[in-house]
């Protein structure tokens, strides 16, 4: 894992403006092979926005993303080549309702990437056993729990061999007690070496897994740094003031490794 | 007796080859009439501004005006600008057109009730709008079009008697033929419509089949 350390994302000085609200003013970072890269805010500070922004679901006003070296923003190439390097996870999960769970990880795999259904089938049924559901392969997204849609959902994403995958507050429409399942799942891909931007309200998790994290707030980026910075000394009263009211609500005994 | 031998040996015959005819015009026009409104729906929803306005305005004039009038547009106008049509495909275009406009907006009402979380799970994927339209809209959007296109089609199933009004010798016209001729009007519209009665029943067995084959846990 510890190879050239290469960067594989990299987005510059990001704006988006919706009608007369600006959304995003002027956002800027980099993500390393294999990093982990956790985004907090308050709502509404644009982090979603910038997500899509990334891959171009949203089109930035202004500024570049540059995947791997190559520009994603302003490519002559199309826009369908990038995304299937990047993979994105939703907060609402977004399997495709008439497909069973097994058909959501394929579909990509054959009208995306061209490959032969056989080769599909397996491929899936290898990836649905990453997240521990190959035992409901056939079951449909109204048949499957929150917490399982949702790995289905980062299965479905790593079925495509993505070079960073991008998270948009994959937790947040989950029970509580479901959450446990979905964060396990994105924690063993970190530990495996996936590249990744996770917007999240989930602290523990962000101190647990994080390289880095970016503290947003009103299309900003307020403060960065390690876990262990933002956490116990940030120079910023904002981010501090932001982390304790967030542990605050959501519990401080959060499980730490 | 005389009425059961009246009816079986004079009105069925020709109400039969009637039959036959609107069979055929169903068989073509039904999912000819589908398959109209699928491309009206989707060039109205997805369509630029131009191919938009235009399915619009095709589903503003063809549900806007009676099917009556269409036919004889069709039929008795459209020589004068040197377009023929013999009897039967003048009923089929009549039928496609309108019908066509009534799916439209079944189907089209069915493709917005789809969360936009579903297209933007498939660009997010690399998949092009159009690959995504087809292989995911699409198939959520005609499952929950269903019910109302069943409604249009059983619809049609018995506005097919209008073909007569162009000439077209189907049910209903062979019936007024053969009723008149003997001045036994009761007789054999009560027979036309039994037998309307048990297409309508056919069809609506074939298309509840369909809806129940098609049916996904969640989806509907």
């Amino acid at each position: 894992m510890q190879k050239d350390k290469a960067i594989v994302l990299k987005v510059e000085d990001i704006h988006k403006k919706y009608s007369n609200v600006e959304v995003l003013r002027g956002i800027s970072f980099k993500i390393k092979k294999g990093e982990t890269k956790v985004i907090i805010g308050p709502s509404g500070s644009g982090k979603s926005t910038l997500l899509r922004c990334i891959n171009q679901l949203t089109i930035p006003d202004k500024g570049q993303v540059w995947l791997e070296g190559e520009e994603v923003t302003h490519t002559k190439k199309n826009i369908n080549q990038f995304r299937q390097k990047i993979g994105m996870v939703f907060q609402d999960f977004n399997l495709f309702d008439h497909l069973n769970a097994l058909r959501n990880v394929e579909i990509g795999l054959i009208k995306v990437k061209g490959m032969g259904k056989e080769e599909a089938r397996q491929k899936a049924i290898e990836e649905l056993k990453q997240v521990g559901l190959e035992e409901q392969a056939h079951l449909y997204p109204a048949q499957l729990s929150g917490g399982q849609k949702q790995r289905v959902s980062i299965a479905r994403t790593l079925a495509m061999d993505p070079s960073v995958i991008l998270f948009d507050e994959p937790t947040s429409a989950l029970d509580p007690e479901l959450i446990g399942e979905v964060l396990e799942a994105i924690k063993k891909l970190a530990l495996k070496g996936m590249t990744m931007a996770v917007v999240t309200h989930e602290m523990g998790f962000a101190r647990s897994v994080a390289n880095e994290i970016i503290f947003m707030e009103g299309g900003k980026i307020v403060d960065q740094g390690s876990p262990h910075e933002l956490f116990t000394n940030s120079q910023h009263a904002r981010t501090r003031k932001f982390l304790y009211k967030i542990t605050e609500l959501y519990g401080r005994s959060v499980k730490e490794k | 007796m005389n009425g059961i031998y009246f009816i079986k040996d004079i009105v069925l015959p020709p109400l039969l080859e009637g039959t036959w005819v609107t069979i055929k015009l169903l068989v073509l026009s039904i999912p000819l009439g589908l398959l109209l409104g699928i491309l009206i729906a989707g060039g109205r929803v997805y369509g630029n501004k131009i191919i938009s306005f235009l399915c619009a305005t095709f589903t503003i004039f063809f549900r806007g005006t009676p099917l009556l009038v269409q036919l004889f547009v069709i039929y008795y106008g459209l020589p004068s600008i040197g377009i023929y049509f013999s009897p039967f495909a003048a009923a089929v275009v009549g039928f496609v057109l309108c019908s066509g406009a009534y799916h439209s907006e079944y189907i089209r009402g069915a493709i917005q009730s789809i969360k936009s979380g579903q297209m933007m799970a498939a660009e997010a994927l690399g998949m092009s709008k159009f690959k995504a339209i087809i292989y995911i809209i699409f198939p959520q959007a005609l499952r929950r079009a269903i019910p109302g296109c069943s409604n249009e089609i059983i619809y049609l199933v018995k506005y097919s008697s209008l073909a007569f009004m162009v000439t077209c010798i189907e049910l209903t016209g062979a019936g007024k033929i053969i009723a008149t001729r003997y001045f036994r009007y009761t007789e054999v519209f009560l027979t036309i419509g039994v037998i309307y009665l048990l297409m309508v029943s056919v069809v609506s067995k074939l298309l509840s089949m369909a809806e129940k084959k098609l049916k996904i846990p969640g989806l509907g």
